[in-house]
């Protein structure tokens, strides 16, 4: 099998790499690019610890190709600061410590940031139907509900 | 003479007694003598022995006073999650 | 030992919530875990399984592999040695099976190669040959005569007649005349119970980076509980000195006592030395289910009387545990712990032990208590209502209390049952309305807490600020907890100081991140360091104002005179002596080693709402609602994250997760989908009431908080489902088709 040179957008930059037709794009970002914060904690799309978006839409990385990225725009949770400023959810997390371990962290704020694109206002049980695909198994969920609502908030200008 | 309860299945050590008596001294010196009385507690003693002392639970604090009027009960080493 | 109690003391920094020193990074993707370190040359470890519950390894071919390009070193068992100490042993041969594979996913080679596709297809080019034996993966059966014999040569000494040789452990111990306890009662209930076995579910998997070499120096990285239990147990293994081999506590994604043991760690390194180059091994999910350390399952039988105003007048209870293919003392803690929260004359318990083809149970939050409790707090709520009676009444009026001989022997100092309860009876929870098919149940946990081993040093550096230097991994926020501790205790700003967890050859031994230990031990050490810091920061200022040592005290982050005697001095703050350390005599450091005692038990009540739905048997939770003693929360934030997240565990055990094991002995359930632990979506906020009754062991009151929550939803739940349904389940979890089925039994 031919390895696949794949030119993509990740975070903004264009990025090049090559990979093997079979090799998710989990491991094209952990492996070939260095972007470790996408986590692995199942490999089969159910744990979300490893969401990005491609071309704006929350995906579970492991289940998405190396070679699908070509010509994307992917993002990932390295790209959610701007510099030293933190992005609200980020902030939050901290603030209202709405994390332990902190293993699930990065893929629950990638997808609770999608979620905020698309609701800017939701209720709990939209945050945590949205986030059913995102496993936590340290805080029980409730802080992280509540780090989601208090940053929407504050993005909402409330 | 301290009253050192045997705890559930260091008992097949002391003949099945539930309760043993020892010189007061340092708890070092109780394990020595338990160790001469009853010599079946000679490996659980090595492998490690918690103590509880009027309630407080000790991992291998030898130097501890044991008082003629103290609690004592001698179990086996625990570990947690 | 006695230490001071400040149970009055008024807190300045103790008790606020800032923000964690590894906050940042953990919300960049910046951390660094077990899977996210890299090393120049580095090669992929991947480990071939057993697909029998229990066979023979007749020979293993590895020829074809080695021959495969860009392979660089196999193993197998015997790339080890035997080593003398049993227990060294047995962890050895559950990191790669010697003569037999005990259960569906035990090791029984490893590959090294320069890519992990390389090293896959190595695996399938291993020729193993097999002679499968019969298999026992269920407790009750495992302890039948007839039962399949796991290991020969592990029972008990004095087996009783009629069991099997699989029994390596039974005990049994309590105080009171039982006979006159139960002619004592009004009403007794006797009932069997059983649970399934549960994962600990950290959502990182097992990872490490191991380097040896030939000379028997190594590196590890890897997540785990306890860096230097691992140094201890690898270099056991390996046959070299600890000192050589320096381990390195990754960020942990979780670990609730799973990472409290070695199940690759050996194998890297014993690759890496075979290869001369670096080796990673990352578990993947499926492996982390088959062949790391799940929790026991159990069979228990509990039997209860008492009188018609609630007082329990006798109790006896026997626990049956299955630890998988080694032996395991978990049944102790559950049996110990089983009637903790009871103040009882007559109580008996039974525990016994039992090998099964299953994987090596490890530890999970509280290990051995959540089951235990479940049966006994099931019973106890059955008769409260078979005999019409309020049961936190009943609670209360049979709680354990300081003086109390407790059921497994030592008597309590202060503990907060009492209050615990009390306070549940006054919240609003309690009195709540419930629509139809709604109930609301409680229990009471409880769990031992533990001090150990620990050692602190905490440096103050030149500007001012304080370095704490730590040997426990951070798992739930500890590292800002301890920072906590020392600015209280230096009276300086919590910036100021900033705590790492340091490598085996940075520190001196530090115990196991267990027990609920850290908060409590390593707060303590940390405490007598800063202490020992305020000491000699007085000396200094005593030499520079040239009068007695014990003229200058310690107030607020300032060394000040004692008195008008002591003479007029202008204090000198931290920031002021470490400028000018230098000068006065060279760098200025505390530390403190302890093994620690007094970590005082910790008690808890859970109140739970659900509603059954009598259409599919799906059990909801409406409303979560946990009570328990902290002694002293040092940061509430993280305090409470442990209440909540042991509740949700628990809540998960009760109701979803098991081990389900096939005819063929195999796992059939091991992945995230098919064991299923509560997401966002199933549950409710989790409430949280903290009470605050100081432990006399810890100079603040500290008690460990985090394995008592997991101990009473189990039982809680059940308990709700019976006032909800009129049925009294006896069988964990109770998954919908459970309950459906016992709900169309009952008609
Ligand atoms: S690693 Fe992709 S969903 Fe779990
Ligand atoms: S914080 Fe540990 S898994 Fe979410």
């Amino acid at each position: 099998m031919k390895n696949i040179h794949v030119s993509t957008t990740i975070n903004g930059d264009p990025t090049e790499f090559i990979c093997a037709p079979d090799e998710s794009l989990l491991d094209v970002l952990r492996d070939r690019l260095g972007l470790t914060g996408s986590k692995e904690g199942c490999g089969s799309g159910d744990c979300g610890a490893c969401s990005v978006t491609v071309n704006g839409r929350l995906v579970c990385s492991c289940l998405v190709l190396g070679a699908e990225a070509d010509g994307a725009a992917v993002e990932t949770i390295e790209g959610m600061a701007q510099g030293e400023t933190l992005h609200p959810l980020q902030q939050h997390f901290i603030d209202g410590a709405a994390l332990q371990c902190g293993v699930c962290t990065p893929g629950i704020l990638v997808a609770a940031k999608a979620l905020l694109e698309k609701n800017p206002n939701p209720t709990d049980t939209e945050i945590r139907y949205w986030l059913a695909g995102n496993l936590c198994r340290c805080t029980g969920y409730d802080k992280i509900i509540k780090a989601v609502q208090s940053a929407a908030a504050e993005m909402r200008g409330a | 003479m301290v009253k050192v309860a045997i705890w559930g299945s260091l008992r097949t050590a002391t003949d099945g007694k539930a309760e043993v008596e020892a010189d007061p001294g340092t708890f070092k010196q109780i394990l020595d003598q338990l160790v001469v009385d009853y010599p079946g507690l000679e490996p659980q003693i090595k492998r490690g022995v918690s103590f509880a002392l009027d309630g407080k639970i000790y991992r291998d604090a030898w130097f501890t006073k044991i008082n003629d009027d103290s609690e004592l009960v001698l179990m086996p080493y625990m570990v947690g999650g | 030992m006695p230490l001071d109690a400040n149970k009055k003391r008024v807190f300045k920094v103790i008790g606020t919530r800032p923000a964690r020193p590894d906050g940042i990074d953990k919300v960049t993707g910046r951390a660094l875990y077990g899977a996210d370190a890299t090393a120049p040359g580095m090669l992929f470890g991947h480990i071939l399984r057993s697909p029998h519950a229990h066979a023979l390894i007749k020979s293993i071919d590895t020829s074809a592999a080695e021959a495969l390009s860009g392979v660089k070193a196999i193993i197998t068992s015997k790339d080890f040695g035997l080593p003398d100490d049993s227990s060294v042993l047995d962890v050895q041969d559950n990191c790669m099976a010697r003569e037999k594979v005990l259960y569906d996913g035990h090791a029984v080679a490893a590959v090294a190669a320069t890519s992990a596709a390389i090293a896959k297809k190595a695996l399938k080019l291993i020729k193993v040959d097999y002679e499968a034996l019969p298999h026992v993966t269920d407790v009750d059966a495992a302890m039948r005569p007839d039962a399949p014999i796991v290991q020969a040569g592990r029972a008990m000494d004095d087996l009783p007649a009629g069991l099997s040789e699989n029994v390596t452990y039974h005990f049994e111990f309590g105080h009171g005349d039982m006979d006159a306890g139960f002619d004592k009662a009004d009403k007794i209930v006797e009932r069997s119970f059983k649970t399934a076995a549960t994962h600990q579910g950290y959502i990182e998997p097992h990872a490490c980076l191991a380097s040896m070499n030939s000379d028997g120096k190594g590196e590890l990285w890897c997540c785990t509980q306890g860096q230097f239990f691992v140094r201890e147990l690898c270099a056991d293994i390996l046959e070299i000195e600890a000192s050589q081999l320096r381990v390195t506590a990754s960020e942990i994604g979780g670990g609730f006592g799973g990472k409290t043991t070695v199940f690759i760690e050996p194998v890297a390194l014993a690759l890496s030395r075979k290869s001369g180059r670096p080796v990673k091994i990352v578990m993947s999910r499926e492996e982390v289910f088959r062949a790391s350390g799940p929790t026991v399952s159990s069979s228990s039988d509990v039997k209860i009387g008492m009188t018609k105003d609630g007082r329990i007048t006798a109790a006896h209870a026997t626990f049956r545990y299955q630890g998988g293919a080694f032996p395991c003392g978990t049944v102790q803690f559950g049996a110990q712990s089983a009637f903790a929260a009871y103040d009882l004359d007559a109580v008996q318990t039974i525990g016994w032990s039992v090998l099964t083809n299953r994987p090596k149970e490890a530890a999970y939050r509280a290990p051995g208590a959540p089951m235990a409790i479940y049966a006994v707090e099931s019973v106890v709520d059955e008769l409260c209502q078979e005999l019409g009676l309020d049961p936190l009444d009943v609670r209360l009026k049979n709680a354990a209390q300081k003086g109390t001989k407790s059921s497994y022997g030592p008597t309590f100092d202060d503990i907060g049952l009492k209050a615990t309860l009390e306070a549940a009876v006054a919240h609003p929870h309690y009195t709540a309305p419930l629509g139809p098919n709604q109930g609301r149940g409680l229990s009471c946990g409880f769990w031992f807490n533990f001090g150990g081993n620990t050692c602190v040093s905490l440096n103050v550096n030149f500007d001012g600020t304080v370095g704490i230097t730590e040997g426990n991994p951070d798992i739930g926020g500890s590292r800002a907890s301890i920072s906590l501790m020392a600015a209280e205790e230096l009276g300086i700003p919590y910036e100021k100081v900033r705590t790492i967890v340091a490598d085996t050859n940075s520190i001196g031994h530090n115990d196991i991140t267990d027990g609920s230990r850290v908060t409590f031990a390593v707060g303590l050490a940390t405490i007598k360091a800063a202490r020992d810091a305020k000491q000699k920061m007085c000396a200094r200022v005593a030499k520079i104002w040239d009068i007695d040592e014990d003229a200058v005290y310690w107030e607020d982050g300032y060394a000040k005179p004692s008195g008008p005697n002591a003479g007029t001095f202008d204090p000198m703050s931290l920031e002021e002596i470490a400028a000018i350390s230098a000068e006065t005599g060279g760098p200025i450091a505390g530390h403190h080693e302890v093994n620690a005692d007094g970590a005082g038990v910790s008690f808890g009540v859970h109140l739970v709402d659900v509603e059954v739905d009598p259409e599919t048997g799906a059990t909801e939770v409406l409303r979560y609602t946990v009570f328990q003693d902290a002694g002293k929360a040092i940061h509430p934030d993280y305090v409470e994250g442990q209440m909540q997240g042991g509740a949700v565990q628990g809540i998960g055990w009760a109701l979803n997760e098991e081990y389900i094991y096939g005819e063929d002995g195999r796992l059939q359930n091991p992945g995230l989908l098919d064991y299923r632990i509560p997401v966002a979506s199933d549950l409710p906020n989790i409430d949280t009431v903290i009470l605050e009754i100081p432990n006399p062991g810890h100079p603040y009151g500290v008690r460990g908080v985090g394995e008592t929550p997991i101990v009473p939803p189990l039982a809680a739940i059940s308990n709700a489902v019976s006032r909800a349904t009129g049925l009294r389940m006896s069988e964990l979890p109770m998954s919908p088709p459970r309950v459906l089925k016992a709900l169309s039994a009952k008609g």
